[in-house]
């Protein structure tokens, strides 16, 4: 199968390089942060994550996402989803790939990142974190790799996987609400600390992934003779309706909630990120263009979803799709993240911005995310137009 | 009830309900043994008189004792996101926010109050770490660091309620006289790793006071007391039950172990 | 097949890449180095401690740091206090990292990051100087 990777057209090759090129770029300014440490990063005392955090929180959704094809397809039968499974199965390892090389990128001393498996320590919702993620790796690696072998081989996956795609659904949910109790479950962190937060992280990936997932179909379609089928990119679209509405409705709980009972604690961040905070004189309002962007980007996108003219169109639901994923980048990777270190518990107020070497770090680990999945989507194409007749090699 | 079969209890519901039970069935053995009671074993404990330490000289004193002692790096003023403290003042207002209401007397409101890490009972800290590298010293109490063990990922950071943590974003030797560090007996950190106050457990273990403790009665008598405060006996105990006192965010339940009198 | 060769070719290239390390030395003939060490015992044997000091090391701070103990007792039943600089390194015995540390771990290609954080007597100006 790995054969298919080597053969490619100019423009293939091209895109390759040029992801090594930014891989390249991505590793060249990590060395910086390697030598003289996570100074080179906006972080401080008080906002003590920030972008790796805030991706790797947004990417853990992406992976877990894979789970809104695999239910209905292994556990409804719902054909149509045929060909869409191993696409969303093959999005999951390089998401989970991403989380991992974010928390990695984030560690103080990355060289220790093994003593969480060496001294296990159950109490801990990082320890986890990380063997769920490691688990989700295995088992849509696992899954991912025999089922398209099988179909290469033109024979049924063999019963046992059964148990690894079962099992698939409930870890999928897992990996994304431990990500959430690393939030919830600090009580020093008013914002985070509520019983919505792993739901709202569910409704969010729902919406994200499959939203990631309807715009690669769209580019495999384009690149290649393999489709994924309209249908199963229209059932698709549903879902990250029914999850956008959700997730909106989510936060709408939250303000709710925090602003009804009018305690401050809990308002604080939240007024720091739609109106800015005043303390001692002075105005701290980063992240207010952001988030408002963000909110009317994803209602809007909302809006088109749910009239079916506009979510069956075509030419238009790349680009709702594309207002899904970053007005939930926005809302749940940036502002939910940063907000809740606003303000410290000493009532001080830091504001955070990535640096430039943050940013190519951050940019070099999802090229390295993109070359993964590029690499894997390739060996789907390869499979599926040997399968077509009169194949023509991409 | 007795610690063994705390453990026991504890371990058995790990086992049989998994770690969500786990803040439900302490919560319980709470109720029963109380916070506060008198036990067998040891828990340092510090109390700061805030009207005496309301002291520029004393407070300075105070940090400069346990900064030179524990080579706590002097972060130069461009990088004042990034300080490392162990032991520092803020406002009232910002150290008891549940206190410091609109009509609190001027003079109180204002105060400068030493704030460093409380060694809580149920420290968030050390629920939080990954590696083990942040515990609770059975044997006294003593909120500890590993410093060969913490990978920096500052999960304790976010989870502290006391902004007690600092994390070294560069090398802190960096930020040392002459790359001298003052006390060539401690160690230093290196970079990439968290740390804090450690109520001076080095100095305990030859049956010392902390540094800040000793520093800051030179200046004003009384203005600190330690000692363990499960010791009926001790000056700290009699302190506690004759004076009132107040600790940092009682409400989240982490049961601090640093008492301010007001 | 055509690839044949290149695959070969390419495992050889592989092969001499990975193993290196291990027969590089071969060719650079570095000489043993010469350790200066102090008069005196240490707390075990000189063989002992060639071979274990770093597990040794390893355990002690283990053990100081985590269990709180603070006395090792050696196998002639002598007591010591378990400190890297209080012990290993104090005035007298192994106070000159350069020449005993250094010497051995420059040699073996190692680099432990002891001195990170703890301060070798050598390294810092005596007392009483500026």
């Amino acid at each position: 199968m790995l054969d298919h990777v080597f053969r490619g057209s100019k423009k293939y090759w091209a895109f390759i390089g040029l992801l090594l090129a930014v891989i390249g770029a991505g590793v060249f300014a990590y060395s910086f942060q390697l030598r003289d440490g996570l100074t080179v990063t906006g972080m401080s005392r008080d906002v003590s994550w920030g972008f790796y955090i805030a991706q790797f929180t947004f990417m853990v959704g992406v992976a877990a996402a894979a789970v809104m094809v695999v239910i209905p397809y292994y556990l409804h039968d719902y054909k149509a989803f045929g060909k869409m499974v191993i696409m969303a199965e093959f999005l999951a390892v390089p998401a989970v790939l991403v989380c991992m090389l974010f928390i990695a990128a984030d560690m103080g001393q990355p060289m220790r990142m093994l003593n969480v498996m060496l001294h296990p320590t159950p109490n801990s919702v990082m320890f986890f974190d990380m063997t769920v993620l490691f688990g989700y790796l295995g088992i849509n690696l696992i899954v991912g790799c025999i089922s398209l072998d099988c179909e290469r081989k033109g024979v049924h996956y063999p019963g046992w996987l059964k148990f690894f795609i079962f099992l698939s659904v409930p870890w999928a949910v897992s990996i994304h609400t431990v990500t959430a109790f690393l939030y919830a479950g600090l009580e020093a962190r008013p914002f985070w600390m509520t019983a919505i937060l792993a739901p709202r992280f569910l409704a969010s990936a729902f919406a994200a992934g499959p939203s990631l997932l309807i715009i690669l179909s769209f580019i495999v379609r384009k690149v290649s003779r393999f489709d994924p089928g309209e249908q199963a990119i229209k059932t698709l679209s549903t879902v990250v309706t029914y999850a956008m509405c959700l997730n909106i409705f989510f936060v709408g709980l939250e303000i709710f909630t925090v602003f009804y009972a009018d305690m401050p604690h809990h308002m604080e961040p939240f007024i720091y990120m739609f109106k800015g905070l005043e303390h001692h004189g002075e105005t701290y309002n980063n992240l207010v263009p952001f988030m408002w962007f963000g909110q009317i980007l994803g209602v809007i996108a909302a809006i088109f979803l749910v009239i079916p003219s506009t979510r069956k169109n075509f030419t238009l639901l790349p680009f709702l799709c594309g207002a899904v994923i970053l007005a939930l980048w926005l809302e749940k990777g940036l502002g939910m993240v940063l907000a809740g270190f606003i303000p410290s518990p000493l009532l001080h107020i830091t504001e955070y911005v990535p640096t430039a070497i943050e940013l190519a770090v951050t940019i070099g680990i999802y090229a390295i995310g993109a070359l993964t999945l590029t690499v894997l989507y390739k060996i789907i194409i390869g499979v599926r137009e040997h399968g077509l007749p009169s194949a023509e090699r991409q | 009830m007795d610690d063994s079969r705390r453990d026991f209890l504890k371990k058995a519901s790990i086992a049989s309900l998994g770690i969500a039970a786990l803040p439900v069935l302490s919560a319980g053995v709470r109720a029963v043994s109380g916070h506060g009671a008198a036990t067998d074993s040891i828990q340092w404990g510090m109390v700061i008189d805030v009207q005496k330490c309301d002291n520029k000289a004393l407070a300075d004193a105070a940090q400069k004792a346990c900064h030179t002692e524990h080579n706590v790096p002097a972060v130069p003023a461009d990088l004042k996101d990034e300080e490392i403290k162990w032991i520092w003042t803020e406002a009232f207002q910002n150290v008891f926010p549940e206190q410091a209401h609109a009509r609190m007397a001027h003079k109180l409101h204002d105060k400068q109050v030493v704030v460093l890490c409380n060694h809580c009972d149920r420290p968030s800290c050390v629920r939080v770490c990954p590696t083990k590298a942040t515990w609770k010293r059975k044997s006294d109490g003593i909120v500890m660091m590993d410093m060969h063990r913490c990978i920096g990922c500052r999960f304790c950071m976010a989870a502290c309620p006391f902004g007690a943590r600092s994390f070294n974003y560069s090398d802190p030797r960096k930020f040392m006289d002459t790359e001298k560090p003052a006390n060539t007996l401690y160690p230093t950190r290196s970079m990439g790793v968290v740390e804090k106050c450690t109520f001076c457990a080095d100095r305990i273990r030859e049956g010392r006071q902390p540094a800040c403790v000793e520093a800051a009665n030179a200046i004003v008598p009384g203005a600190m007391v330690f000692g363990n405060v499960n010791d009926p006996e001790s000056e700290i105990y009699k302190y506690l039950t004759e004076n009132h006192t107040l600790v940092r965010q009682l409400n989240l339940g982490t049961g601090p172990n640093v008492y301010y009198k007001l | 097949m055509s690839d044949k060769g290149k695959i070969f070719l390419g495992l050889i290239v592989f092969i001499v890449a990975v193993t290196y390390p291990m027969w590089g030395g071969v060719f650079a003939k570095t000489p043993a180095p010469d350790v200066q060490l102090p008069d005196g015992k240490c707390i075990e044997s000189r063989d002992y401690m060639v071979a274990n000091h770093m597990n040794m090391l390893d355990e002690w701070r283990d053990k100081f740091v985590r269990e709180g103990e603070e006395i090792y007792i050696a196998s002639d039943g002598t007591e010591h206090a378990i400190s890297l600089t209080k012990t290993c390194m104090k005035s007298g015995c192994h106070d000159n990292k350069t020449e005993f540390c250094d010497k051995c771990h420059t040699y073996a290609d190692v680099d432990p990051y002891c001195w990170d954080c703890h301060v070798a007597p050598d390294q810092v100006a005596p007392k009483g100087g500026n």
